[in-house]
């Protein structure tokens, strides 16, 4: 054998002995997961007049967009999808009660390595932290998983990220993709795996891992996938659901490309509007003055996250012109962030807690931009109207250096409050 | 299948999906969503913008979001055909779905001219701009994909699934 973690799992999800990137498969999917999208879903299975699906207990549904319901609208679409929940008996239904589906996911032991998971979310790469293969799809293709328990999917070829290097303070895995985006390009790994490996990858904490599996779809890739390893199967004790088979690659895996990515002494990164890959360290940017600071989403809103925020935010003050908002990205790491005192070093430094969910990074609710705004933001895309207005700017960076600039009323390096 | 013909929309690098359906309009009805189709990188393409039209994008044309409205927006609006020098995954697939042709070139096609009229045929893989004479080659569909194209998207193929289902 020669394969690699995608080629694995894929052909394992399409119970064929092997499989080749360019192959076309047919593979099941352990799990499936959807949020407010299966409003979507559902026209389309109305569409084509599919009126069962074919595993209740395989389908795990969240409410985290508009999470509560900003508007009538929403409202309508939330209620069409608790109506779907109850009309199909779907097995793994958690409202707004949990978070943001890519950190509850996990949380809830349904991402276990091995597994395939299809989302209608794009970040659904996210569960490669833990060795399993998630990604993306549409509504259309969620209701034919729904009619079929199946789909067709081509086998990527797989880019085999090598990281090494001591990374400077103040540097997360949102730097180290940040930094892979700005060396490769935001199609780097168009419709590719890829594989992060190398001591410095050994050495990542998970909530690190999951931010670079996350935003592995902004190099375009299909699954981004960590090697499981003792860090995984400790957070996995008394959480997985069910049985699950980890998959390794082979020591001989072949790889479409080896990419080596030495990140020693390296600075806490900043992708400029409206380009993921226009990258630069955080010192070298000239002077930008923020209106707004936000901490959340599925990329950057994860306990280790806040911690870092609240070191920056000890015993300071957020600047009077600027709003700080921060989200945590679920009801268990709210709990946690509550238990040690993170929230309250926030809320004291003059931050704004939300309820956990999505909407800020999509532009769909609390803490939309204005025209003429700029925001420094954990999220995932600093896309032309991204976060509300299309006349409005987004600095993407690690939660040190959002902390750090909401202070400052401008974007700085977190040693300016060291 | 047959050969499109229209006249082209020309879009650069990059174009993403917050860009081509604006989270502020992804709850809405469709009607009022594609009135905003792209109209940050371009105001007057939902007003302008006519049934038969063809989109000409450069590299990972659709990136971000898995938002089904991007393309869903594009077909409510007509568009005849999208050829790119590449697509991003998820938007690729959406498309093929819902039975968009899509068809990737071998090399960038940002020469053409806003306004040009270009034929394209998705069977052989194979773009002429009829305005200036200037052919590119697409790449082939894998058979799969053709066969869904050919069937009007996946909604067609479920369709038929559920009445083979129904006969005894």
């Amino acid at each position: 054998m020669c394969a690699t973690m995608a080629e694995k799992i894929l052909a394992r999800a399409s119970g064929l002995p092997e499989v080749h990137p360019g192959d076309h498969v047919t593979a099941r999917p352990d799990f499936v997961m959807s949020g407010e999208s299966l409003a979507g879903v559902w026209l389309r299975m109305m569409q084509a007049g599919v009126e069962s699906v074919w595993d209740p207990d395989r389908i795990i549904v969240f409410l985290d967009h508009y999470s509560p319901a900003p508007s009538i609208r929403s409202a309508g679409i939330q209620k069409m999808v608790r109506d779907f929940v109850q009309h199909f008996g779907i097995g793994h239904f958690y409202g707004e009660h949990v978070g943001i589906c890519h950190q509850a996911l996990p949380e809830l032991g349904f991402a276990a390595p091995g597994r395939l998971i299809l989302g209608t979310d794009s970040h659904t790469t996210t569960y490669g932290a833990f060795g399993c293969a998630g990604t993306g799809i549409g509504y259309a293709e969620m209701a034919y998983v729904f009619l079929t328990g199946e789909l067709w999917f081509r086998v990527p070829g797989t880019i085999k990220f090598v990281v090494t290097g001591r990374p400077g303070p103040h540097v997360l895995g949102k730097d180290i993709i940040l930094h892979i985006a700005g060396l490769f390009s935001s199609e780097a790994a168009q419709y590719r795996s890829v594989e992060f490996h190398g001591p410095a990858m050994d050495a990542l904490p998970l909530s690190s891992r999951m931010t670079m599996a996350n935003m592995s779809v902004e190099i375009g890739a299909k699954f981004g996938l960590f090697v499981p390893d003792e860090a995984v199967f400790t957070y996995l004790k008394g959480r997985v659901r069910g049985g699950f088979e980890p998959v390794y690659p082979d020591p001989d895996a072949d790889y479409e490309k080896v990419l080596e990515v030495d990140i020693n002494g390296l600075l806490p990164q900043v992708a400029r509007p409206p380009r993921v890959d226009d990258v630069v360290p955080v010192d070298n940017l000239d002077e930008i003055s923020i209106d707004q600071a936000y901490i959340g989403s599925c990329t950057n809103g994860r306990l280790d996250d806040l911690a870092a925020a609240a070191s920056i935010l000890k015993g300071r003050k957020v600047h009077e012109r600027v709003r700080l908002l921060v989200t945590p990205a679920s009801y268990e790491v709210y709990k946690q962030a509550m238990a040690r005192g993170i929230l309250e070093t926030i809320i004291d430094a003059g931050g704004c807690i939300c309820h956990p969910g999505c909407g800020a990074c999509f532009g769909g609710h609390m803490g939309i931009l204005a025209p003429g705004e700029t925001c420094i933001s954990t999220t995932n895309r600093n896309f032309i109207g991204r976060m509300g207005s299309p006349d409005a700017r987004i600095y993407l960076a690690n939660p040190y250096v959002v902390a750090a600039s909401a202070v400052a009323g401008r974007i700085v390096p977190p040693e300016t409050w060291a | 299948m047959q050969e499109i013909t229209g006249r082209i929309w020309v879009f650069g690098d990059n174009i993403d999906t917050d860009v081509i359906t604006p989270g502020a309009y992804v709850d809405a009805p469709l009607e009022e969503m594609t009135m905003h189709v792209l109209e940050s990188v371009c105001p007057d393409f939902p007003s302008r913008f006519e049934k038969g039209d063809i989109i000409v994008a450069g590299t990972n044309f659709g990136c971000g979001s898995s938002r089904e409205t991007a393309p869903e927006a594009l077909k409510a609006l007509g568009v005849g055909v999208i050829i790119a020098g590449s697509f991003a995954r998820i938007f690729f697939r959406n498309a093929v779905a819902l039975g968009i042709p899509v068809l990737q070139v071998e090399r960038s096609p940002l020469g053409f001219t806003q306004g040009d009229v270009i034929r394209v045929n998705i069977e052989e893989a194979l773009v002429m701009n009829l305005t200036t004479g200037e052919t590119i080659d697409g790449t082939p569909l894998y058979g799969d994909i053709l066969d869904i194209l050919r069937a009007g998207g996946i909604i067609p193929l479920m369709k038929d699934i559920v009445e083979k289902r129904k006969r005894p």
